[in-house]
């Protein structure tokens, strides 16, 4: 039986090129994609055009892959285009997902980053005060850089999302999984989040026995146990709230997991539901608790904004700061 | 004015457009290239833990994070005044050794190398590494395949993951490395040196074979004469992870050499207000426009300002390759192309490296972190596969950031990436008239730094989509060129 090939897109606005990458480490599969599948549209990849894009019919793609998060004009502009270009939207990574670790730039708003990038910075030698604009005029001519803006979004605060592949980047195993659901036309309900209904705790395999505990320490405090849980030696693991599908790759190597893969299942965001497990373990049994001692414990968490929204400010309740005027 | 704008057609999203301006005559008045991209790592890590660093900071790059792990640890030992254990440098060193191996591979079969294995005249639809596979043979596309996987798993191995590894800590390294593990390794850098053997064969047969080709590396539109600097060790001689940063002058000779933490005392950074990205040069010479030459303090970093600054390789089959590299085209190199050449002695040595660590006793040792003292003030500098990379941290007595300054290794070569564009474009576009084959070339001089602020040309089949317009005075458009 001979099935009509879909039609798949490639895309990145603000990203790192990690989820690129992250394709390219599918390595063999790629040969199953290319089966299934024509690219239609990446940029980084083929010689397609943005005008060619704007050509396509709407609903003309069929699966829409779109990485980084949106920061200025022109990515707010790609991801509408592709949104109606495309049958399906998927974000992919973290970026795209929740503004990951470049959304913590929404504790600040663009005139604190430009000031400091270009004037306060100790490298700078800058006696005229010079900051990038929009608009340069040059003996030559006019030339023009877009606009840097004061909030970094996430692809559903822009557009309609269907999906969303976690991680920073994807682990290689969803995205394989995501491929193959594409092709066998298994693809879960609209909104489902690509990846094991499970936490990161799910599939970590160090031991745990239920111990409360009263000290937290920071990674380069301590060694730990390498077949204890983490968060059981008091070092700060993300695991419990975090969404897997990662094979928990971090705890092999003996560190926490810092939360990438975004909100566990049924969390409605990552720091909610991370502080509400550290409720249940820190702590002390009834004779010793105390307000003080609460107190005393809570005060250990050093950073918590990005301790608990490293990857999901913009995503998260929070949003963002709200800047003085 | 004519103004003709090479814009990768990722433009949309900004990674870097250039403008060449002509005059009434036709010729090349000047170009710019405009980096529309700017996230603001220094100021949003304020506030943060000092030991994510090495983590937050791996997202600058997702195509280079172990340059910047690494960079941030180093900064981080100064910080906390620790000395990591010697088994854990070498580990540390190791998995940079891993990263070289991927990055240099992915370069030159991906993007660089096509312009001259299949050729700089070749259409463009074959300039990339399915060129290349037709060229040199599908056997050699699986052994490519393997090795930038290789590289890829080596940090995956040490560092917990390829991209944006977490092993990395002030005073040390999570993991120890076991046994099994070892010999896995093991395989993948003994095979890795005779991939680069391989690879440097392919350079000098198709290459260096041909003698337009080294006509073209030797060419007026492709040389500059510039500082260079590259990270050495106590012989002079390259080193990725550790050293004495030194600079030699367009002559070849020692301009300085300093420790990482003096870098403000020899680096500044110039601002112009229509880019993004800032303007390095050397503070002693000063910062006085776009020329280059012994009066301006412009510098080249990257494989070739790395080679230029040093004496030597320190593995014995790179030095050899080294010297052969030098006695073709004199001392120092200056022609802006010999980067790939370049490029592939380093990937000989890291992978030559890489089989002295991993056969290194020490290797499997489990003492591999040391206790980290007070918070304070730190500079760690790595060599990233495009050049020297600086993180600069200033730590609260919580170990909270307080300042961060970063020198990315590619803003270094940005002001000659800059003049390299203008220059191949005036050697090449005369009376207003170019076609595909003149913007191949300029193309060429800015592919041959292997830039990252175009991420997009590390990937997949190499190519850069060019968008090129022609405007007349009245700024009309006159002619498009696509390929």
């Amino acid at each position: 039986m001979s099935k009509k090939k879909l039609k798949l897109a490639f895309y990145w606005a603000a990203s790192c090129g990690g989820c690129e990458i992250a394709v390219l480490d599918i390595n063999e599969k790629i040969v199953d994609v290319v089966q299934i599948a024509d690219i239609v549209f990446w940029p980084v990849a083929m010689d397609i055009k943005y005008k060619d894009v704007e050509n396509m019919p709407d609903k003309y793609i069929d699966i829409t892959f779109f990485n980084g998060s949106i920061r200025n004009s022109e990515q707010e502009h790609m991801a509408k285009l592709l949104r109606q270009k495309s049958k399906t939207l998927v974000a992919f990574g973290s970026c795209a997902h929740e503004g990951c670790i470049p959304g913590l730039a929404n504790l600040h708003d663009s005139k604190e980053i430009l000031d400091h990038v270009y004037l306060k910075e100790i490298s700078v030698v800058n006696p005229e005060g010079t900051i990038p604009k929009t608009k340069t005029e040059v003996k030559e001519g006019t030339l023009e850089i877009p606009e840097f803006y004061d909030t970094v979004k996430t692809l559903a605060q822009t557009v309609d999302v269907d999906y969303y592949l976690p991680g920073c980047p994807p682990p290689v195993k969803l995205i394989a999984d995501a491929v193959d659901a594409i092709a066998k036309n298994e693809l879960p309900p609209k909104g489902s989040v690509l990846a094991p209904l499970k936490a990161v705790c799910d599939e970590c395999p160090r031991t745990r026995e239920n111990k409360k505990i009263t000290k937290l320490y920071r990674v380069h405090e301590k060694a730990p146990d390498p077949e204890k849980c983490l968060l059981e030696q008091g070092i700060l693991c993300m695991g419990p709230a975090t969404r897997s599908g990662c094979d928990a790759q971090c705890l092999k190597v003996d560190m926490p997991c810092t939360g990438c893969g975004g909100p566990g299942p049924n969390m409605p965001e990552l720091g909610a539901g991370m502080i509400a497990a550290l409720a249940s373990i820190l702590g002390y049994d009834e004779e010793n608790l105390s307000a003080e001692n609460v107190e005393k414990l809570m005060s250990q968490i050093v950073d918590p904004v990005g301790t608990f929204y490293m990857y999901s400010l913009p995503a998260s309740i929070l949003r963002r700061k709200v800047m003085k005027k | 004015m004519k103004e003709i704008s090479i814009n990768p057609i990722t433009r949309l999203e900004g990674h870097g457009s250039i403008s060449i301006f002509l005059n009434d005559e036709g010729e090349v008045e000047n170009a710019y290239l405009k980096i529309p991209e700017l996230r603001g790592f220094e100021k949003f890590c304020e506030g943060r833990r000092a030991e994510l660093m090495p983590q937050l900071t791996t997202r600058i790059c997702g195509v280079c994070p172990v340059a910047h792990h690494f960079a941030s640890v180093k900064a981080l030992d100064a910080a906390f005044n620790v000395e990591p254990p010697s088994a854990a440098k070498k580990l540390r060193e190791l998995m940079y050794a891993g990263y070289i191996i991927y990055d240099h591979t992915l370069h030159f079969y991906y993007l660089g190398g096509p312009d001259f294995v299949v050729g700089p005249d070749a259409p463009p639809e074959k300039r990339n590494i399915l060129g290349v596979i037709e060229k040199a043979g599908l056997d050699v596309a699986k052994e490519v395949i393997k090795h930038r996987a290789y590289g890829q798993e080596i940090t995956a191995i040490l560092g917990g993951k390829a991209t944006h590894p977490v092993c990395g800590l002030p005073g040390g390294i999570s993991k120890a490395l076991s046994e099994e593990d070892r010999q896995k390794i093991e395989k993948m850098a003994v095979s890795s040196v005779e991939f680069a053997k391989f690879s440097l064969k392919l350079f000098h047969d198709i290459v260096l074979g041909n003698s337009a080709y080294v006509d073209l590396i030797k060419s007026d539109a492709y040389t500059m004469k510039t500082y260079y600097m590259g990270q050495v060790d106590d012989n002079n001689e390259v080193n990725f992870y550790d050293g004495k940063i030194r600079v030699v002058d367009p002559n070849g000779s020692e301009f300085v050499k300093f420790e990482p933490k003096d870098y403000l005392t020899h680096i500044g950074e110039h601002v112009e207000s229509w880019t993004y990205a800032k303007f390095p040069f050397l503070k002693k010479i000063g910062w006085k426009g776009q020329f280059y030459g012994t009066n301006n303090g412009v510098y080249r970093v990257g494989p070739l300002g790395r080679l230029n600054a040093a004496d030597g390789m320190a593995t014995p089959l790179a030095q050899a390759e080294y010297e052969v590299m030098y006695k073709t085209l004199g001392r120092p190199v200056h022609g802006t192309l010999a980067f790939h050449w370049a490029r592939l002695i380093e990937l000989l040595y890291a992978a030559e490296r890489a089989v002295e660590l991993i056969k290194d006793p020490e290797i499997t040792s489990t003492n591999i972190r040391n206790k980290p003292g007070e918070p304070g003030e730190g500079v760690g500098v790595v060599e990233a596969a495009r050049g020297t990379l600086y993180h600069h941290y200033v730590l609260d007595k919580d170990a909270l950031i307080k300042d961060v300054n970063l020198i990315v290794a590619t803003t270094n070569n940005y002001p000659a990436i800059c003049m390299s564009i203008r220059d191949a474009a005036k050697g090449l576009i005369h009376n207003g008239k170019f076609d595909q084959g003149v913007l191949n070339k300029v193309e060429m001089a800015f592919r041959a730094y292997d830039p990252c602020f175009a991420c997009a040309t590390h990937l997949a089949v190499g190519q850069i989509p060019l968008i090129v317009k022609v405007y007349d005075n009245q700024k009309s458009l006159i002619q498009t060129l696509q390929r």
